[in-house]
């Protein structure tokens, strides 16, 4: 690269990738630094048994259209495997599976299915109140500033437009926990579970936690890619490609294999980045995709930091409660009263169920038999597994990070539990495993650089959202010190794969000059 | 069914059951306090006075007196990364600090504002002790957050502390035969054997005259005392209590926590608590050194020039200012401030005070309302204050090494 560089972006995960685009298309010099040997992060798809691959995230209910043309992903090589992956809520004897698809539920009882449209209809006018936040920068109390003021304007107008009655609703409902919202609406159990299933995934919460259950359903519901649930061809890795060929094709340089080691900061200011093998690049802006506890105290560190903030960045919650586990299967497994398993299969008869293995986990243990959400990727995407053969791809919840006795000593045991809770729904389960890789969080700390192992890089709750993302003085991209940035799923909006981070922070970068 | 939490008895444990702590010296302390007038700080009694709070105030301007800074709390920081913690915490530069001195120090919130002062001691490359007047642990684990080889330990009860104040005092140590003690320079740290183990002897001070403190394990503490008080009588020892001393640090220019401000973790309304500058000690803000917490903040306070003055008042009259509110005109009709501290000074002769004055006004005129009793029958005076830049008593030899006349 001849010309000095504007921004260096430290970790090749989608926001990284996003925000490098977005920077290298206007105009910027820019250099994504990557510690593995693939681009993608947690949306990489890789190789976990010969022949068998899968990615971590592995749906994008997040995903915007917005993103796909801003980037032209699709020039780049973008496809679905699928583009509205019904939801299926597997009934242990397989007599009811409930199916949620287009929006609408089959095999539930007559007044579930009438309750389920209302309940949808007012979780989609609360959702597009919010939709235009998520992709903004968020507002800071008191700054004077038009920007902000304006945001915080459209906020209140767009809330109070839902009019009385709704706005009153989203007021009563917004903390509530899942399981007093289910129990509102739903009679059947299995559905209630089911449901309550996307307001608490991927955070130290469970059916009967207040705080963030209709916040994150309403994430969830930012994604317009389809109107469903899609998946990636190629995995989540697919996008991931695509998304750095995105950058790459804009200008931006691309280094795997280059993990950075520290910031550096000259007279307060971040200049450049060591890599761990002691090469210095230098930079105007100093960019980071990792979570703020390794942006904050092991990229930068705590010396150039004032003492509130800190403390503040320590006491974020990132203990992840979310293992993930692939197997390779030699066939397809029979799953009882499911002809056929191609959409996202949800193992939770109950949410007392989901309660009780939350229970165990609380206390650094982890239940007998464990709520999952399991996909078959290879179904849609035949390039994901050998011929015939097939990948699951379960998120098992719970698996606190700091299990009793440490994960190498319990990983055998909670795979044990994992396929015997997977075998009560599909009992050949077993003889079709030829190869399985367990990711727990400690695993996904170790390798994808993942404080706690939380995929979220911090819990996305009421408590830690939008201007308190990941806290306030860091909530705009920008930090406390100059030339330094924040581009990952522990700002603003957070996790999932979405890149909302990654193009906030580049339009926040890119306003500043 | 759990087992119940057993509470200890009162009785059981050691300083409730006694409700006030003696300090290592109460034995010898007590023995002189005719009055038998304690305050309490930090749990410990600390003496009002011994005597006559203008005898101890005159000794320790023209011999010495012997203040119990027991109740200090003290803190050792230890470990590789102790000084960049220390200097990321406080406003002067730590790095820079060398081994066997001592530096007035304040440490600041986020917002720039004042959690506490202290005096900083290195005594080590790798080994500092802080003493302050509240105590601070918490906001210390805090600071320490990030830095993984850092060791912070509450050392207060295992130092005793006397401050020996005033002119006579480096003759009197000299006459202990602590040889070389007239070599000490302002905010140097010396050590000497003595009792069990070893005398650390810092020339700091809280009295703004020549001073040192001294610094013992608690179990030499009498045998400090006794040999003080035995060699002292030709040097005009005295006992002073916080009578006398309060007199001295205001004459001195030192400010006294929870009475000129209160630390910004302590208080509740907005805009009580103070930033470094408000209270005249941009002077120890050093912003060239590497980052410290409230840097940002002071900077931007400091190029606002928006900030309230702490200024040094002399008040015409005689009546000190004590609670006073302060007025932009002699009519009282515009209110700009208040008074911290008043008092009259024996030794400058002046009506001095300190008062807090708003941003708009501290150029301006400034008026005290002073109200004061005669026989019973109050009274209101206005006085006109007129601002003093300097510390209203700086004599020469407290800066002389060595110090004169010993």
């Amino acid at each position: 690269m001849s010309k000095p560089l504007d921004a260096i972006i430290i970790g090749a995960g989608h926001n990284g990738l996003v925000c490098a685009a977005h920077l290298a298309r206007a105009g910027r010099q820019v250099l994504v630094l990557e510690a593995a040997s693939q681009p993608g992060g947690l949306g990489a798809t890789r190789e976990f048994a010969p022949g068998f691959r899968a990615s971590v995230a592995h749906t994008l209910p997040q995903f915007g259209r917005k993103l796909v043309a801003d980037l032209a992903l699709e020039n780049h090589g973008f496809r679905l495997a699928a583009s509205a992956l019904p939801t299926v809520a597997l009934c242990p004897d397989g007599s009811g599976h409930i199916t949620i698809a287009d929006g609408t539920l089959s095999g539930a009882c007559a007044a579930d299915t009438a309750a389920y449209k209302a309940y949808q209809a007012l979780l989609q006018k609360f959702a597009k109140a919010i939709n235009p936040f998520w992709h903004k920068r968020p507002p800071v109390l008191g700054s004077g500033g038009l920007r902000d003021a304006a945001t915080l304007g459209l906020f209140g107008w767009n809330l109070r437009t839902l009019g009385k009655t709704d706005l009153r609703e989203m007021m009563r409902m917004i903390a509530l926990p899942a399981r007093d919202l289910m129990d509102e609406y739903f009679h059947s159990p299995l559905l209630k579970a089911a449901l309550s299933w996307d307001a608490n995934v991927g955070s130290k919460l469970a059916p009967r936690s207040p705080n963030n259950a209709v916040i994150a359903l309403l994430y969830r519901m930012s994604g317009d890619l389809t109107g469903g649930l899609p998946l990636a061809s190629g995995g989540t890795g697919g996008l991931m490609d695509a998304l750095a060929k995105a950058a790459c094709a804009n200008g931006a340089g691309l280094r795997l294999d280059s993990p950075v080691a520290k910031v550096v900061v000259e007279q307060g200011r971040a200049v450049g980045v060591a890599l761990a093998s002691g090469e210095l690049i230098r930079a105007q802006k100093i960019v980071s995709n990792a979570d703020p506890k390794t942006s904050f105290f092991q990229l930068l560190g705590a010396r150039h930091l004032d003492i509130q903030f800190t403390h503040r960045i320590r006491r974020l919650r990132t203990d992840g409660y979310v293992a993930k586990l692939h197997l390779a299967l030699d066939r397809l497994p029979t799953f009882t009263g499911l002809a056929y398993p191609g959409g996202r299969l949800l193992l939770a008869p109950t949410m007392q169920f989901i309660e009780n293995a939350y229970d165990e986990a609380k206390y650094g243990g982890y239940a007998r038999r464990l709520p999952m959400e399991v996909l078959l990727p290879s179904l849609q995407d035949d390039r994901l597994a050998p011929a015939g053969q097939h990948v699951l791809s379960a998120l098992v919840q719970y698996a606190p990070y700091t299990v009793n006795g440490g994960w190498d000593a319990q990983r055998k045991d909670f795979l044990d539990n994992a396929v015997a809770s997977l075998a009560q729904y599909a009992p050949d389960i077993r003889d079709c495993i030829v190869a399985s890789e367990l990711l727990t969080p400690t695993d996904l700390e170790q390798q994808f650089g993942l404080t706690g192992g939380h995929w979220h890089h911090g819990e996305f709750a009421l408590d830690n959202w939008w201007m308190n993302r990941p806290t306030y003085g860091a909530s705009q991209y920008r930090t406390p010190v100059s030339g330094f940035y924040l581009c990952g799923a522990g700002s603003h909006p957070g996790g999932g794969i979405m890149g909302a981070a990654g193009s906030n922070a580049a339009a926040a970068i890119l306003e500043e000059r | 069914m759990s087992p119940m939490v057993r509470l200890r008895a009162s009785r059981d444990i050691a300083h409730i059951h006694r409700g006030i702590m003696p300090t290592p010296f109460h034995s010898r302390s007590s023995r002189l306090n005719l009055n038998q007038q304690w305050s309490q700080w930090n749990g410990f009694a600390s003496a009002v006075y011994y005597a006559d709070p203008q005898l101890e105030y005159f000794a320790t301007r023209n011999t010495c007196g012997v203040f119990d800074t027991s109740p200090m709390r003290k803190y050792r920081f230890a470990g590789s990364d102790a000084a960049a913690m220390l200097d990321r915490m406080v406003t002067r530069d730590v790095m820079a600090q060398p081994v066997d001195t001592v530096a007035y120090n304040v440490w600041c919130t986020d917002t720039g504002k004042v959690v506490d002062d202290g005096t900083l001691f290195r005594l080590g490359a790798e080994e500092f002790m802080l003493c302050c007047a509240d105590p601070g642990y918490d906001w210390f684990c805090l600071a320490a957050v990030g830095f993984d080889a850092v060791a912070i330990t509450d050392i207060s009860e295992d130092l005793a502390a006397l401050a020996l104040q005033g002119p006579t005092s480096c003759a009197l140590l000299k006459a202990l035969g602590f040889a070389g003690i007239d070599q000490c320079k302002p905010f140097q740290v010396m050590r000497f054997p003595f009792g069990s183990g070893r005398l650390l002897v810092s020339r700091t001070g809280y009295t703004g005259d020549l001073g040192y403190e001294l610094w013992v394990q608690p179990q030499d503490a009498e045998l400090l005392w006794d040999e003080l008080f035995t060699r002292g009588g030709v040097y005009g020892i005295q006992p002073m209590g916080d009578e006398s001393l309060e007199m001295a640090r205001v004459e001195a220019g030192f400010l006294a926590p929870d009475v000129d401000f209160h630390g910004s973790l302590h208080t509740v309304e907005r805009g009580h608590d103070h930033s470094p500058l408000e209270l005249g000690l941009g002077w120890i803000l050093n912003f060239r050194k590497q980052h410290f917490s409230g840097r940002a903040a002071l900077i931007a306070q400091k190029e606002s020039g928006n900030y309230r003055r702490l200024l040094k008042l002399d008040i015409e009259g005689n009546k000190p200012a004590q609670h006073s509110i302060l007025y932009a005109d002699r009519k009282c009709a515009t209110e700009i401030g208040y008074i911290t501290s008043a008092l009259w000074s024996p030794v400058v002769k002046a009506n001095i005070a300190y008062g807090l004055v708003e941003a708009k006004y501290f150029g301006g005129q400034i008026w005290a309302e002073i109200y004061h009793q005669k026989e019973l029958r109050w009274q209101r005076k206005v006085a006109r204050c007129t601002r003093v830049t300097k510390p209203f008593w700086a004599p020469e030899r407290a800066k002389l090494t060595p110090p004169p006349d010993c």
